[in-house]
């Protein structure tokens, strides 16, 4: 497949250069989860990241006597998975398929040697996720605004 | 038809349905004479004996013949309480059709993004409605629909038949999830990242909190969506409903008059400058 | 042109009561020139003055006998066109909504300046014109310390939109009419005059002009629409509010503040109900209500709201400026806020600022 194909469109990545992309797409493979399958666990090393591409992904945290409490889900064109970026490199939630779920999965550890090798190439990667993540973090913060709640309680 | 915009006209509530624990469907029927028909988007002002009177947004659907309009009120202060309270059989006083509607035939053949934020689903209902009745008119149709909690969410059992619909495409969202929900959960903002949008040819029918609209006009500016086409309503203290008592402005807007639907275009820089 | 002398400004009135109308005209009550109903021209304030500033109104005796040789008063021709509380309908069990019986005994206005008759046409624009008063103008021939018509392009001479027009002459005390509707010209028609001579009419124009240049305030000569409108982020809006107590009486006194609440009653049986319509003031805090709190909280954003919307989002919303220059709002500051020099100080800030950029 090719890497437009891959990373284009609708996807984080589609303002990376076409080399770039070419680099990206020599580190990812399609994947595929069944409704209900784990993409990883809570507290477990964190070992790569998904581009969803059909279906679902909630993000969710151990709650004791309690189904896991599901903090956010993520659908088409959104990326899962940021705790191979930064140390301690452990899963600080966990992610499952909530829907029978199409993704394109990123070898981390390659494309954290590709990046500290060549920061031509790490560089706009790490602001590709910075942007995605910037607006993950402004919709997380208006969600604490509890806008719908009623004003007096708010 | 009452030639004074000044005097209610006396309508009897015929149907109440609780939307949720504090949200309220009326379906209020003209006693005798009948306030001119509605478009979707305009506001009406509901007198209720002896409390007072204040502006809720037309929320059924407008082809109806009757002469009865459907509103749904959020129980916020004393006018929508006893609204929220009000048995069937009780008049209520109405004046209007007052301010802009969303001007939905504009969107002809364009994509209609409709978004709407905790009660603001109510002021788009009958948007959905218009377009699932003359749905050759325009392309896609996708509803994106934001809530509190999945018990917060405004007809719940319309949302479900439309979500199982092929001609439209339904993404509801919820801030905090309860056991066995299977929608969305985030900001109503995050669908907007992800939806499959045809920048060039869509249409945005934005309501909910002003912030939840801000949040959602930033998000489709980063589509590629033009501000001009981004509709949003907006509330504001209305009393008269003719631009005439002053309340309502925001900036060089009368909202009563000049909206409550406005163009994001016009009204963008207005709504992030403090205590305007 | 003609002339009428002071008896024949008696005339004027007497006749305009015999033919059914409610005159109203300025005369002195409370330590004050107030407009009130007249029943008859010895009511006006013949001799009396005014000595004004920021924050102060005091009458004085006049070494004349001039009628019109005063400035804006504590009140304005808008409470008898818009009234500070008037019932608007009344329903009983029936359940009919009854609107509200209006006078509707004709309406005279006597001695309407330039700036006053500005705000008459602004109130209409806003309000919808209702029936029309007939209005005898009274071209200014000596403004007051805090007048700014002339800045405002509403005076010293009235302009258009009198049914009959007055300059008030001295040595010896007459007034020179000219007539601008055929309303106006029946209302004459029962009052001795005679033909105006060239020189009344030259010392009369002459005395309007100079008038021009004797006003007690000026606003600044920029647009201040676009001024205004720019100017939503000004410091000197903070300025303002250590001053301005929000008390609202500049928006009482303007005559063209047009604001109002409806505020619904019933009586104990709840069998009747009534609704009422009051002016506010958007310095109140309760003005910009909504569900959760109020949008304007902070006197500076009140402040903000008055002066931007009178000046500038007025344009946008009704077609002219809110302002016409009559001053009151200065001279009823209790603290003398001052609306050209709140006027200055933006522009000079905003010349500042954008000198740096």
């Amino acid at each position: 497949m090719r890497a437009r194909d891959l990373f284009g469109e609708g996807t984080p990545f589609a303002g990376l250069a076409e080399s770039h992309l070419e680099v990206l797409a020599r580190a990812a493979r399609e994947v595929s989860f069944a409704e209900g399958q784990r993409l990883f666990e809570e507290g477990a090393p964190a070992v790569g990241c998904w581009v969803v591409r059909r279906g679902c992904v909630a993000v969710d945290t151990v709650l004791p006597g309690q189904a896991p409490g599901v903090v956010q889900t993520l659908g088409p064109g959104q990326v899962v998975g940021w705790s191979w970026l930064v140390p301690p490199y452990r899963w600080h939630f966990g992610a499952v398929a909530v829907t029978p779920t199409l993704a394109v999965e990123l070898d981390t550890e390659q494309l954290r040697a590709w990046a500290e090798h060549d920061p031509s190439f790490g560089y706009p990667v790490a602001m590709t996720l910075l942007a995605t993540l910037l607006e993950r973090l402004q919709a997380t913060r208006a969600r604490l605004l509890d806008l719908y709640g009623r004003p007096h309680e708010r | 038809m009452s030639g004074d915009p000044l005097l209610p006209l006396p309508y009897v509530v015929t149907d109440r349905a609780p939307e949720t624990d504090d949200t309220v469907t009326l379906r209020l029927k003209p006693v005798r004479l009948t306030i001119p028909r509605l478009r979707p988007g305009q506001f009406t002002m509901l007198y209720v004996r002896g409390v007072g009177e204040i502006p809720i947004s037309i929320s059924g659907n407008l082809s109806v013949v009757d002469g009865s309009l459907t509103h749904t009120v959020r129980e916020v202060g004393a006018v929508s309480r006893a609204l929220c309270a009000a048995p069937v059989g009780t008049v209520i006083g109405v004046r209007g059709p007052f301010g802009t509607g969303w001007d939905l035939p504009s969107a002809c053949d364009t994509d209609v993004l409709v978004v709407a934020g905790g009660l603001g689903l109510a002021p788009l209902r009958p948007v959905v409605l218009a377009a699932l009745a003359q749905r050759w008119r325009y392309r896609r149709l996708i509803l994106v629909v934001g809530a509190r909690t999945p018990d917060d969410l405004l007809y719940r059992r319309e949302l479900d038949e439309w979500a199982r619909r092929e001609d439209m495409a339904v993404v509801l969202t919820v801030d905090r999830p309860t056991q066995g929900w299977r929608g969305q959960v985030g900001f109503v903002t995050e669908p907007l990242s992800w939806l499959a949008l045809d920048p060039s040819a869509t249409t945005a029918f934005l309501c909910g909190p002003e912030p939840m609209m801000r949040f959602c006009a930033s998000a489709l500016l980063r589509r590629g969506i033009l501000a001009g086409q981004i509709r949003l309503s907006l509330e504001r203290n209305m009393q008269c409903g003719l631009g005439q008592c002053g309340h309502c402005q925001l900036g060089p807007l009368l909202v009563c008059w000049d909206g409550p639907v406005v163009n994001y275009a016009a009204v963008g820089a207005l709504l992030t400058i403090k205590e305007l | 042109m003609e002339i009428l002398d002071r008896d024949g400004l008696n005339h004027l009135v007497d006749s305009l009561l015999a033919t059914g109308h409610r005159v109203i005209g300025p005369t002195v009550r409370d330590s004050a020139i107030v407009l009130d109903e007249l029943s008859g021209g010895a009511q006006l304030p013949d001799g009396w003055g005014v000595e004004v500033a920021p924050g102060s109104y005091r009458l004085r005796r006049r070494e004349d006998m001039a009628v019109f040789a005063h400035s804006a008063g504590p009140q304005s021709w808008k409470q008898f066109v818009h009234p500070a509380r008037r019932k608007l309908w009344q329903t009983d069990r029936d359940g009919e909504y009854v609107p509200a019986e209006e006078d509707r005994t004709p309406l005279a206005f006597l001695g309407v300046r330039g700036c006053d008759l500005a705000a008459l046409g602004i109130l209409g624009q806003v309000l919808g014109d209702g029936p029309r008063p007939l209005v005898i103008a009274a071209n200014c021939t000596e403004p007051g310390g805090l007048c700014f018509c002339s800045s405002m392009g509403t005076g010293p001479a009235a302009g258009p939109g009198y049914d009959l027009v007055l300059t008030e002459l001295l040595d010896p005390h007459r007034f020179l009419v000219e007539v601008g509707t055929p309303r106006g010209a029946r209302a004459l028609l029962p009052v001795p005059r005679r033909s105006a001579r060239g020189p009344e009419v030259a010392s009369a124009r002459s005395q309007v002009a100079s008038a021009t240049g004797r006003m007690g305030r000026v606003m600044p000569e920029v647009d201040l629409r676009t001024l205004l409108r720019d100017s939503s982020a000004a410091q000197r809006w903070n300025d303002v509010a250590q001053r301005c107590l929000t008390c609202g009486n500049c928006t009482m006194v303007c005559p063209t503040c047009f604001c109002t609440s409806t505020e619904d009653v019933t009586d104990l049986t709840g069998q009747h109900a009534e609704r009422w319509q009051h002016w506010v003031s958007c310095f109140e805090i309760d003005f910009s209500h909504l569900h959760g709190g109020s949008v304007r909280t902070s006197a500076a954003s009140r402040y903000r709201q008055w002066l931007t919307h009178k000046l500038s989002s007025w344009y946008d919303q009704f077609g002219s400026s809110g302002c016409v220059g009559c001053g009151r709002c200065i001279g009823w500051c209790p603290v003398g806020i001052d609306i050209t020099e709140e006027a200055a100080a933006l522009a000079a800030e905003r010349s500042g600022s954008d000198a740096r950029a």
